[in-house]
């Protein structure tokens, strides 16, 4: 019997023991994966998925950040809904997405497919950097500057009147109606260099036989465009839509060094807003409805973009 | 190529053009900053005595010793530690395929689009609490966080290509997983790493939100948050202002033309893999 037995038993227990040693070096890889895991997630949690429930904690609330705070609900939101200064922030921002999205996008393809037809040695290289360098410095640098060349006696309005426009100069950022056109020119100023090197890079994947057979063909630089460029680019395009829509409406840097929100609230966004609602007038709930708002706002404007870039591209 | 001769000129017409516009507003900073301190002179305007001497003046009242060092003190605190935590994260969810590592990964992708000013006040508050508030830790740690998203994103993307059989040798000799990420995988994925870092450190440069609200000295701030507080104080001297920005901006600029293919290389992936 024994000796029967033994010989069965012996795989048997292997296997089992197998299996057990196997299901322990799973749990034990597996443990080691999370460790690896552990620092990033940490640091992400502690410091943004925190913030961002607080932030969602602290919207249904009445705090000034010092006294014991009193829930108010929805209240929040409502004021942000009534408040013309508060709601006006967001349609600003969406105001902003005509200078900062569509300008760029649209004359980057127009400048990266001049580029890709009749500058394709040295000069196409060069305007590549050059156009590229004003998305390198600090947004902060860039409104400075142009809080210079827009003032009253800057560059602009000299150009102005060297071209015999002087009726129309003005301190731009100060005026009313002009300051918000005026920030949005500083953001394509920005931008514009981004998406075209964005989209140049695009249309050198694209197969040159292509464009070789339509210029055989002898269509002009219209024709290539729309049937060619436009089309075959369409994931770089939803690419530059994504990163110029999300820096319109999470403007901030820009916007702040260059008017802070003024004159009145023609050009406050609803970043400039939280900041002042937080920080100077000490309405946390008040802020944290409108950041809640804000991330919302954002999301649900990548989420068509990045589906309509991806379908397509599929 | 077969294109008109008209179009050509056209075409390059518009280029300089445009790169004139581009650069215009450089000149016109730099060309200011040469004026006496505290004139008012027109935007591009060579000036009969240029005042070389602001520049020192900027560099003195802007404190820009103290600054460059803090702000490299910060990108050296900051994109190190998030390139080697994001990578081992990367490393656990693309290539070990950790249980759970879809839903981490959801996770991460998440923050992607989070706008800092969507969490900039309770970030305040929290770092008060926890005692952190206006030292350096206060902007560095946030960063570190913030930057997780789109690193390791970014890596994974790297580990998901990397074949198994690579470290199938290196386990049979015994190596540990640490080993396996340390002396193996860490080398093959140099490329990625250096783009990221490259990222990582001209956004922690040109930060200006978290250093605005999160550290109370100037001195003590990246480059932009520094510039954000000489504009308060001297917005009225237009000169000094300009010369100020041109001293902030010189390292970047430098930086740039040394490493520009690199840098635009890795803006350019940065946003397409975003």
């Amino acid at each position: 019997m024994t000796s029967t037995v033994t010989p069965d038993r012996g795989p048997m227990t292997s296997a089992v023991s197998r299996w057990v040693f196997n299901s322990r070096r799973i749990r034990r890889e597996t443990i080691i994966g999370w460790l690896f895991v552990a620092p990033a997630l940490l640091m992400y949690a502690v410091f943004v998925l925190l913030p961002l429930l607080l932030s969602i904690a602290y919207s249904f609330f009445r705090w000034d950040g010092i006294t014991p705070a009193t829930w108010v609900g929805l209240k929040n939101y409502q004021t942000v809904l009534e408040v013309p200064d508060l709601l006006g922030t967001i349609f600003n921002a969406f105001k902003l997405v005509i200078f900062f999205s569509f300008i760029p996008v649209t004359l980057g393809l127009v400048v990266a497919s001049v580029i890709h037809r009749v500058a394709n040695g040295r000069l196409g290289a060069v305007a590549r950097t050059v156009l590229f360098l004003p998305q390198v410095i600090p947004l902060v640098a860039a409104g400075i500057i142009w809080g210079w060349l827009l003032a009253l006696s800057g560059l602009v309005n000299q150009i102005l009147s060297l071209v015999g426009l002087g009726g129309a100069t003005r301190a731009w950022l100060g005026d009313f109606d002009w300051a918000l056109p005026a920030v949005g020119l500083i953001g394509i100023w920005v931008l514009l260099g981004f998406c075209t090197v964005l989209l140049l890079t695009g249309m050198t994947k694209v197969d040159p036989a292509l464009f070789e057979s339509a210029r055989i063909d002898g269509a002009g630089w219209f024709k290539e465009f729309v049937s060619i460029t436009v089309p075959l680019l369409r994931y770089e395009i939803g690419v530059c839509f994504t990163v110029t829509v999300i820096a319109a409406l999470a403007a901030f840097d820009i916007v702040y060094v260059s008017t802070a929100g003024g004159p009145g609230n023609s050009t406050a966004v609803p970043g400039i807003q939280i900041y002042i609602l937080a920080f100077t007038e000490q309405r946390i709930g008040l802020a944290s409805a409108l950041a809640v708002m804000l991330m919302i706002l954002v999301v649900v404007a990548i989420l068509p973009i990045q589906w309509l870039s991806r379908e397509r591209k599929g | 190529m077969r294109v008109a001769r008209s179009e050509l000129l056209a075409g390059r017409a518009l280029l300089l053009g445009l790169m004139t516009l581009t650069v215009l507003p450089f000149i016109s900073i730099f060309l200011t900053a040469l004026h006496p301190s505290g004139t008012v002179p027109s935007g591009l305007d060579w000036p009969a005595d240029p005042k070389w001497g602001n520049f020192v003046d900027a560099f003195n009242v802007a404190h820009m010793t103290e600054l460059l060092a803090s702000s490299t003190f910060i990108v050296l605190a900051v994109v190190p530690v998030s390139l080697v935590i994001s990578t081992m994260a990367a490393f656990a969810i693309g290539f070990l395929r950790i249980p759970g590592g879809r839903v981490l990964l959801f996770l991460f992708v998440f923050g992607l689009t989070l706008p800092f000013g969507g969490i900039i006040v309770p970030l305040y508050y929290l770092e008060r609490f926890m005692g952190i508030y206006s030292g350096r830790l206060a902007i560095v740690l946030p960063l570190i966080g913030l930057y997780m998203p789109f690193a390791v994103f970014w890596m994974r993307a790297h580990f998901i290509t990397m074949p198994p059989e690579i470290s199938e040798a290196a386990r049979v000799d015994g190596a540990s997983t640490w080993d396996l990420f340390w002396h193996i995988h860490l080398p093959l994925a140099r490329a990625p790493i250096s783009s990221l870092g490259i990222l990582m450190a001209v956004w922690t440069w040109n930060q200006f939100l978290l250093a605005l609200v999160l550290v109370e000295d100037p001195n003590q701030r990246t480059m932009a948050g520094a510039l954000g507080a000489f504009q308060g104080h001297y917005a009225t001297d237009v000169p000094l202002l300009c010369a100020g920005t041109v001293l902030i901006l010189l390292p970047t600029l430098v930086l740039f033309v040394l490493f520009q293919r690199q840098i635009i290389a890795a803006l350019l992936q940065g946003s397409v893999k975003g």
